[in-house]
């Protein structure tokens, strides 16, 4: 090709001469430990008493498995239809969420903040509360605000309903625009409290404005029958997979939050800043549901406590299904909450993925894994490698609770696959890294942030969670139902076999796997 | 069952509001069958020492600085009987001068609430540091939590002029949610025309003298012995009068959004009550000294 722009990649581009003479050039002003020092300390840093010496490390926080609350808020509100979100603190916390985002998804993720500085942080930030919702509404005209918190914002105090309301008496906005806000500080929880406390906040300041009255039960002719929560989810492609299972039971149901249409929107050359999510005039009449479904049971927990409570509707939580066993009750549920039996299309689909399982099985039995992500995730991949014959050995979840650990310790003591296994709960990836390297596994299951103690201990990594920041596409295609279990499967396996391919001298370099 | 009700006692650091607050709540709670809760919010923590007879009581936050979180606490680790069957909590707070002791409150308040602190009492009453200095220490007088708020005062300049701050905090909250001003209580320094004074502030700031309570060393009496006059002497006048109190809040229904006054305004009523003097009368009384 004529025009061919030569672009090169980053290995070669940095080996180039003009690089290699810069770096040198700058070693002159860093003062760098010699090459032998470097090394020593690296040899160190993989002994086992270097290990001890960092698992008893207390004020120290190196490489933790979790984001902030507010960038889990961010997520919620995107759920619903037409919906800004509305970060109340400083800027660049705003910024840092929406590039996290955009990053993993590799879409835009729209957002706005009420940009407090030192004034705000001195006198309080209601006026730049108000201020903030007048401007955004009149620029992005949404039909629906959720306001969520910086650490600047909570530690000062700032009290968003007397604010928003301050804000309505001012006339900044209408009565009739609904502006949920959720507490969201940084300093407690993680990603995925601040991703409930939104979700509850959206569902229940709807209901309460719409004035309907819940009726378990009696929107089944109008199309309320079933709700489903997905929670803090990464993977688009999971929304897409439950749709389909749904398909084949023929049921009406609702998401409540799907912000699976603002992840993946289609290039058209025109930008809409709102793309799909749940209509606001069903989140009420979800009240109507026969039952409400969750499929991540830590990440929602203060939302499913208030459905049950205010909606007084049946109510399933379920860690994320990932595997055979997880999905079999998955299908279950469904089949429970609206009355419909099992479809055969499901029973078909099931045995494939049995019998593709059961193909790779010899390559997948006893291979020894690490495992790391947010407790659903966990809970979910931890029944994937046990029905599939893999030992966890090294399970960290920097952002799980007691009640999380005893969860996964019952499920591995339930397998003699589990036997090995140690669930570390607050802990980080430099604790990670230690354990990979005094305790080497085949292979390490987690985000990309995984990445560097995997290289350091030489294990393949497979990147499933969030975030995934250097792979693409991974969040279109499903890790749940049994589609999702073929893909994750097929993923492992064919890592595995890469493995071997690798490592094989030649005369065991062989052609079928 | 009447729903439950949350007051708040602010005033002037030192003007006497865990003492007076203590002593009235020991009345509702043993004379009229009052199940009671304090919190106290001041990171000293010597809000519950009267009624619970001892020291000072474990805080939230101390406790959740040496579990590392306040997630692993348990409401039963924080909260502790005491006289009258009243429970107490200490949110407790940093060393003086160091972290955010408003912040503290806001966390110890949201863990109370989350565990379920509050259920089944007849009364919460929060007893809150000085001045509302911060958006932390305005957390007891946010929507859904007091509504009624009392301010210990006293006729001495410094207390009505902190008594006025507060009333305008509290002004900013009312507009948009349903706190209101209960009224003063004032806790008696013996100083001119005390009662008359506090009425006239009261007035101007729309609200009542709810109680005047007459100095009386049995409260230090009782109070260095760690108890309220209503445990220390019962029969005593001044348990009387802290009954009495305790009435008036239990009766109030003169619950009023403030109308604070500014800083001259409240130096011209202390002048006409001859607290302080206007400037000529100084100059002359400070001539006629020089010329003895």
């Amino acid at each position: 090709m004529k025009d061919r722009i030569e672009i090169p990649d980053h290995n070669s581009l940095f080996k180039s001469e003009p690089y290699v003479k810069q770096r040198e050039g700058k070693k002159a002003f860093e003062a760098p430990c010699s090459e032998q020092e470097t090394m020593e300390a690296l040899a160190y840093s993989k002994s086992s008493e270097y290990k001890d010496k960092n698992f008893a490390r207390q004020s120290l926080v190196v490489n933790p498995h979790k984001a902030c609350q507010p960038l889990g808020a961010l997520m919620a509100a995107l759920g619903f239809e037409k919906t800004l979100p509305f970060i109340h603190g400083s800027q660049g916390c705003t910024a840092y969420f929406r590039s996290h985002l955009s990053r993993h998804f590799k879409e835009p993720a729209p957002a706005v903040s009420s940009s407090m500085t030192e004034d705000g942080a001195v006198f309080g930030g209601m006026s730049n509360l108000i201020d903030g919702l007048e401007n955004s509404v009149a620029l992005y005209k949404p039909e629906m605000v959720a306001v969520s918190t910086t650490c600047m914002a909570e530690v000062i105090g700032d009290d968003l309903q007397a604010f928003i309301s301050n804000a309505r008496l001012k006339g900044a906005i209408s009565e009739d625009l609904p502006v949920p806000y959720a507490n969201t500080p940084s300093f407690s929880g993680s990603h995925i409290t601040g991703y409930d406390s939104m979700l509850k906040s959206i569902i229940s300041t709807l209901y309460n404005r719409s004035g309907i009255q819940a009726a378990p039960g009696s929107g089944e002719t109008t199309g309320e029958k079933l709700n489903l929560i997905l929670g803090f989810e990464p993977y688009t492609g999971n929304f897409a997979e439950v749709r389909k299972i749904l398909a084949a039971f023929d049921t009406e149901y609702t998401f409540l939050g799907d912000h699976s249409g603002n992840f993946d929107s289609p290039a058209t050359g025109e930008y809409s800043y709102y793309y799909g999510g749940t209509k606001l005039t069903d989140v009420p009449k979800a009240a109507n549901a026969l039952g409400t479904l969750s499929l991540q049971k830590y990440s929602v927990k203060k939302t499913m406590e208030y459905i049950n409570g205010t909606w007084k509707q049946q109510t399933i939580s379920m860690s994320t299904p990932i595997g055979i066993t997880a999905t079999d009750r998955l299908i279950e549920a469904i089949s429970e909450l609206t009355g419909l039996p099992i479809p055969d299309e499901l029973v078909d689909e099931r045995g494939r993925v049995v019998d593709a399982l059961t193909d790779s099985h010899p390559y997948l039995h006893g291979k020894r894994v690490a495992l790391v992500g947010d407790p659903d995730l966990l809970i979910g991949l931890i029944q994937f490698c046990l029905e599939t014959g893999m030992e966890p050995v090294h399970i960290i979840c920097s952002n799980g609770d007691n009640g999380f650990k005893e969860e996964a310790e019952a499920l591995l003591a339930a397998s003699p696959y589990g036997a090995e296994a140690t669930v570390y709960i607050g802990n980080d990836l430099w604790h990670m890294r230690s354990l990979l390297i005094d305790n080497p596994v085949d292979l390490a299951v987690g985000s990309s942030h995984l990445k560097y103690a995997a290289k350091d201990a030489g294990v393949p990594l497979i990147r499933v969670g969030f975030p995934v920041f250097d792979r693409h596409h991974l969040h279109r295609y499903p890790i749940i139902g049994y589609q999702g279990a073929l893909n994750l499967l097929t993923t492992i396996v064919n890592t595995i076999l890469q493995n071997l391919d690798e490592d094989s001298s030649g005369f065991n370099h062989d052609l079928v796997r | 069952m009447m729903k439950m009700r949350q007051i708040a006692f602010y005033g002037k650091g030192g003007i006497g509001k865990s003492t007076t607050s203590q002593n009235t709540l020991a009345q509702l709670a043993t004379k009229y069958g009052q199940k009671t809760m304090i919190v106290g919010c001041d990171p000293k923590a010597d809000s519950t020492r009267l009624i619970l007879n001892t020291k000072a009581q474990n805080s939230v936050l101390q406790l959740a600085a040496e579990r590392g979180t306040v997630e692993d606490l348990e409401l039963e680790d924080v909260v502790q009987l005491g006289y009258g069957d009243i429970l107490n909590v200490e949110c407790g707070g940093p060393e003086p001068g160091v972290g955010c002791a408003g912040r503290g409150i806001i966390t110890a308040i949201n863990f109370l609430e989350e565990q379920g602190a509050y259920e089944g009492l007849d009364f919460v009453s929060y007893d809150v540091l000085g001045d509302v200095v911060c958006g932390g220490f305005a957390m007891p007088i946010r929507e859904n939590k007091a509504q009624e708020i009392y301010i210990v005062c006293s006729g001495e300049m410094m207390a009505m002029y902190a008594a006025n701050n507060i009333a305008r905090g509290i002004l900013k909250y009312a507009n948009s949610g349903g706190v209101r001003l209960g009224g003063l209580i004032c806790n008696s320094r013996n100083t001119d025309r005390e009662d008359e004074l506090i009425m006239e502030l009261a007035r101007r700031l729309n609200t009542q003298m709810i109680h005047f309570v007459p100095r009386d060393n049995v409260v230090q009496h009782a109070e260095l012995r760690r108890m309220t006059v209503a445990q220390y002497s019962p029969e005593h006048q001044q348990a009387k009068e802290y009954e009495m109190l305790a009435e008036k809040i239990l009766n109030n229904k003169m619950l009023t959004i403030p109308t604070p006054i500014t800083m001259e305004e409240l130096e011209d009523l202390l002048m006409e009550f001859g607290v302080i003097e206007d400037e000529e009368t100084a100059i002359k009384k400070m001539q006629a000294a020089a010329g003895q």
